[in-house]
């Protein structure tokens, strides 16, 4: 037997496509009379479309067909729908706006999908989309969270008064109200959670194609949870049976929350195939991602924490202003609720929190989950809440932390969440030691001999992660199911090829996965194959996003894999004319417990497919096993970061000199690749912090939209990092796994702008903190 | 307009006719059927379409066919051993988890294996600055840092 595999860093199966170029993208994708599409999308935030020529568009070289909103409602194509039902103060219903897959009337954020043009190619279908002529009436706009309830603002949505989507509250406001009626001090914050553009490095496509012989349709899209595509598609959008569409989403260049969402052109590229009987191929480019992905963040949040006179947390008061955009994306609706308001008790002990959020409709666009959804938003507010404490009341932010650490477990939060098992105490002495806290003095004191600000700063997260119990989603308002589905089959000869309803687009399923069937299994990681992102291959999947794939996914494959042995064991005990109970199964072998009688995995296996000496009045020939997990509860990975930065306040440069992470994860299968989810992740929190902010101007024109506006971090931006990890198993899943995906852009912006305001001696500053940000905020101040 | 462009593409030959206004990355990912470059920007931005032209990267969405006539380019799918052995970056890059979801990951290393030719020993700063005009989105760079020292070494013999 070789070295364990799990814990074990196991270099990537799936690499040598990706590094040789062999790597299948949707785009890569090119299938025999293939079109191209073009979308005609809204140069306006706000605006009543009055007519549309598309007569020299459809006359033009090569063009085979133009689509507008009148075709999409006289074939009765439904909206795309939002898969979370939020119910407000008052037990209505969250208003939902009609999502036409092209715009009915009147377009409401710039880059909204108006006509779509089909042509033989690309270049044919893009030119002809210049010729289509659209009449606007352009109305007043309102973008800004901040003006979307102003009195008289421009109203998005006729159902929708005063742009509000819904008022929805957690917790108990009274106990708060007296929590802070006694407090020795309040701190309070009012700030932006910006508004983030996910941009993957592969931008979305589509390829729709449709079979009249099979009355079928097949749809290439990069999606994160291909299943999930088709049931929003098929049930609610175009009225077909599910299985009628096969949607394949193979290699994807990453995710980020960006590729959940059920999208127009995957709709309309579907549809138009068989209008057509060609594949349509659409593929964005990178303007179209930046004005019709969705988005992320964009809260405006007056946060207050009171204590007692020791630094205790006494209660805490949150109130956001959510902007979701122009409609409701498939979860916009729960991820400034459900998944924010309920993680604002952090790793802490504070008895009472009220959270209180408003989620407005402005014409920009959508807004849903990126990496982090919503928890980065809440360790945000609880993380500089509590930093801000520490310094007002002369503190040290470490101590006012552990002060106030919850260490009996399982812990009741007082906003819904029983944190199964956790030691917050352990992943801060780590971060400390690991990130020399004790020689910072020395390094403030090098960076001022240099003229330099040094600053640090904490930011201890706590995530819920592996989403989720299907009945407590369900009672939230989540209209889908939120298990995941998983297969084992083992082919005549031992080996084995799974399928998992997880989806993987960077992060190592194939390797990861093959890891935990190899391990249990006790056999060569070569012998096994991981198969996703197919629904024709895949049983079912609810997809991978909320760091759920190995904490939900990875749970269904190991209770298939039970099943596996489980059968194995009655073969084996048939060969080897033994009871079932004396057969154990360890390392590859089943053994008769006690003796040297066994049978190799193998064996088994083939007995199972040339069942010529079998027990067939028990048992039914082969070995192929599926598994549907729902989780018990979610998995609560925690940690703490500790960032130094070095500012010069001569040109407003941050450099982030220092970066310690120490996650708690439970139980990790491959360190490599965890540790590269991590330093991804704190990347992705750097640039929030430091250089990414989406911007809309007062008509709602995207002014940040490409690379030269929109800056996501360069390698130069980033450091090196030092990253480590501590370990409490998750309780209630068999691999004690928690997930690590989304960890690093959790809690990295609280720890860097603490860092910040640290190094300057400020009280907050907004992010994104750019050189003149961080240059005027100290001007600002010398002034002051 | 049509045109006929002719270059030498991973050592071999090739002729077709094009529009004058084809992108150099439009005629290897569609005519050629070349698909291991990618598009990921429009603004010469991302560096996921970097080629080898003339033993220097180049970003193929940001020139013309026509401006490749005659020349010599390697595209990611050259870079590897006609057995299938990795190049000394490659393996690099899989030894030190380099890539993630892969779509930046030919433009880095025909970034990379250029780097080190011109710069063998370059310090962890200057590969940094090297990786200027490639964005990454999964990894935060750390380790494609360490897979392009690495690989530089390994390409240095070293």
């Amino acid at each position: 037997m070789g070295a364990p595999l799990i814990g074990a860093r196991i270099q990537r199966k799936e690499d040598y496509r990706f590094l040789t170029g062999a790597g299948q993208y949707t785009d890569d994708v090119t299938l025999p009379r293939q079109t191209y599409a073009a979308f005609v999308r809204s140069p306006h935030g706000h605006a009543k479309i009055k007519s549309i020529n598309a007569a020299k568009a459809k006359a033009a070289p090569g063009v085979l067909a133009v689509y507008t909103g009148e075709d999409i409602a006289a074939a009765k194509l439904g909206g795309l729908p939002c898969g979370w039902l939020i119910t407000d103060v008052n037990g209505q219903p969250m208003k939902e706006p009609p999502h036409p897959v092209l715009a009915q009337g009147k377009v409401h954020h710039v880059g909204e999908q108006v006509a779509v043009v089909i042509a033989e190619t690309l270049d044919q279908a893009r030119d002809a989309a210049e010729l289509v002529q659209v009449d606007y009436e352009v109305l007043p706009a309102v973008a800004d969270v901040r003006l979307a309830r102003a009195k008289g603002a421009p109203q998005v949505h006729g159902i929708a008064p005063d742009n509000t989507c819904y008022v929805w509250a957690l917790g108990d406001k009274a106990a708060v109200d007296a929590a802070f009626a006694k407090a020795a001090h309040v701190t309070k914050l009012d700030f932006v959670n910006n508004r983030l553009i996910p941009n993957a490095i592969e931008p979305r496509a589509a390829n729709g194609s449709y079979s009249r012989a099979d009355d079928a349709y097949t749809l290439y899209v990069a999606s994160q949870n291909p299943h999930v595509e088709r049931l929003l598609m098929t049930a609610f959008v175009m009225g077909l049976p599910e299985h009628k569409v096969r949607v394949v989403a193979g290699d994807v260049g990453g995710g980020f929350g960006s590729k959940i969402f059920l999208y127009a052109e995957d709709v309309v590229v579907t549809w138009a195939a068989k209008q057509l009987n060609r594949p349509v191929k659409w593929t964005a480019d990178r303007s179209e991602s930046f004005t019709s992905d969705a988005h992320g963040r964009d809260h405006h949040t007056i946060a207050e924490l009171a204590l007692d006179k020791d630094g205790k947390f006494l209660a805490m008061r949150v109130k956001t202003t959510a902007n979701v955009g122009a409609y409701l994306s498939t979860f916009a609706s729960c991820v400034p609720t459900i998944l924010y308001a309920t993680l604002l008790a952090g790793q802490y002990t504070t008895p009472a929190i009220h959270c209180e959020v408003t989620a407005v409709f402005t014409n920009t666009a959508p807004v849903d989950a990126y990496r982090g959804a919503g928890r980065p938003e809440a360790t945000y507010v609880v993380e500089r809440l509590v930093e801000t404490a520490a310094r007002e009341m002369k503190m040290d932010p470490a101590e006012i932390r552990r002060k106030n650490f919850i260490r009996s477990f399982p812990y009741q939060t007082p906003v819904a969440l029983l944190y199964d098992i956790g030691d917050y105490d352990a992943t801060m002495d780590a971060a400390q030691k690991l990130g020399d806290v004790a020689g910072y003095p020395a390094r403030k004191k090098a960076s001022a001999a240099k003229g330099k600000l040094r600053g640090m700063g904490y930011a201890a997260y706590i995530e819920a992660c592996g989403i989720a119990p299907s009945a407590v989603a369900g009672s939230l308002g989540a209209r889908a199911g939120l298990f995941e589905a998983g297969e084992v089959r083992v082919h005549p000869t031992g080996s084995v090829t799974v399928f998992t309803g997880s989806h993987s687009h960077g992060q190592g399923h194939e390797t990861t996965f093959a890891q935990v069937v190899a391990d249990r299994l006790g056999m060569p990681i070569e012998n096994v194959d991981i198969v996703h992102g197919d629904t024709s291959k895949i049983l079912f999947g609810m997809g991978t996003y909320g760091s759920r794939s190995i904490a939900v996914g990875g749970t269904a494959i190991v209770k298939a894999l039970d099943k596996i042995i489980a059968k194995g064991k009655k073969i084996a005990a048939h060969l080897l004319e033994a009871s079932e109970g004396d057969i154990e199964y360890a390392n590859g072998v089943f053994k008769v417990t006690g003796t040297d009688k066994q049978k190799l995995f193998g064996e088994v296996a083939f007995a199972a497919y040339v069942p010529h000496n079998y027990p067939h009045d028990k048992l039914e020939p082969g070995l192929n096993e599926n598994a549907f997990y729902d989780p018990a509860n979610f998995t609560f990975p925690a940690g703490t970061y500790v960032c130094e930065v070095e500012v010069d306040p001569e040109t407003g440069v941050v450099k982030v000199d220092r970066w310690t992470a120490v996650d708690d994860f439970g139980k990790i299968i491959n360190p490599m690749i965890v540790e590269g989810q991590v330093h991804g992740g704190l990347t992705q929190g750097i640039g929030q912090a430091l250089t990414e902010g989406a911007k809309y101007d007062s008509t709602g024109q995207l002014v940040t939209g490409s690379f030269m506006d929109y800056c996501i971090p360069r390698a130069d931006d980033v450091p090196m990092f030092q990253v480590d990890t501590r370990e409490t198993p998750c309780t209630h899943n068999p691999l004690g796994v928690k997930g690590c995906g989304e960890a690093g852009a959790i809690g990295a912006p609280a720890a860097l702008i603490n860092a910040i305001t640290d190094a300057l001696g400020v009280k907050d500053i907004a992010m994104p903190a750019t050189p003149q940000n961080v240059w005027r905020t100290l001007n600002q101040k010398k002034a002051a | 307009m049509a045109v006929k462009v002719s270059m030498k593409v991973n050592g071999k030959a090739v002729s077709e006719e094009v529009e004058t206004r084809t992108l150099l990355v439009t005629f290897i990912r569609e005519h050629l059927h070349l698909t291991g470059t990618h598009v990921g920007c429009d603004t010469a931005q991302c560096g996921a379409c970097t080629v080898s032209m003339n033993g220097k990267a180049v970003k193929a969405c940001s020139m013309l066919a026509m401006q490749a006539e005659g020349a010599d380019i390697m595209t990611i799918e050259g870079v590897a051993k006609a057995d299938g052995t990795l190049h000394p970056m490659q393996a690099a890059f899989k030894e030190h988890h380099g890539l993630q979801c892969g779509f930046c990951t030919p433009g880095m290393v025909m970034n990379a294996v250029d780097f080190a030719t011109r710069h063998p020993g370059a310090s962890e700063q200057e590969v940094r600055e090297s990786l200027e005009g490639n964005l990454c989105r999964c990894t935060g760079y750390h380790n494609i840092v360490k897979s392009i020292m690495a690989g530089s070494k390994a390409m240095a013999g070293k």
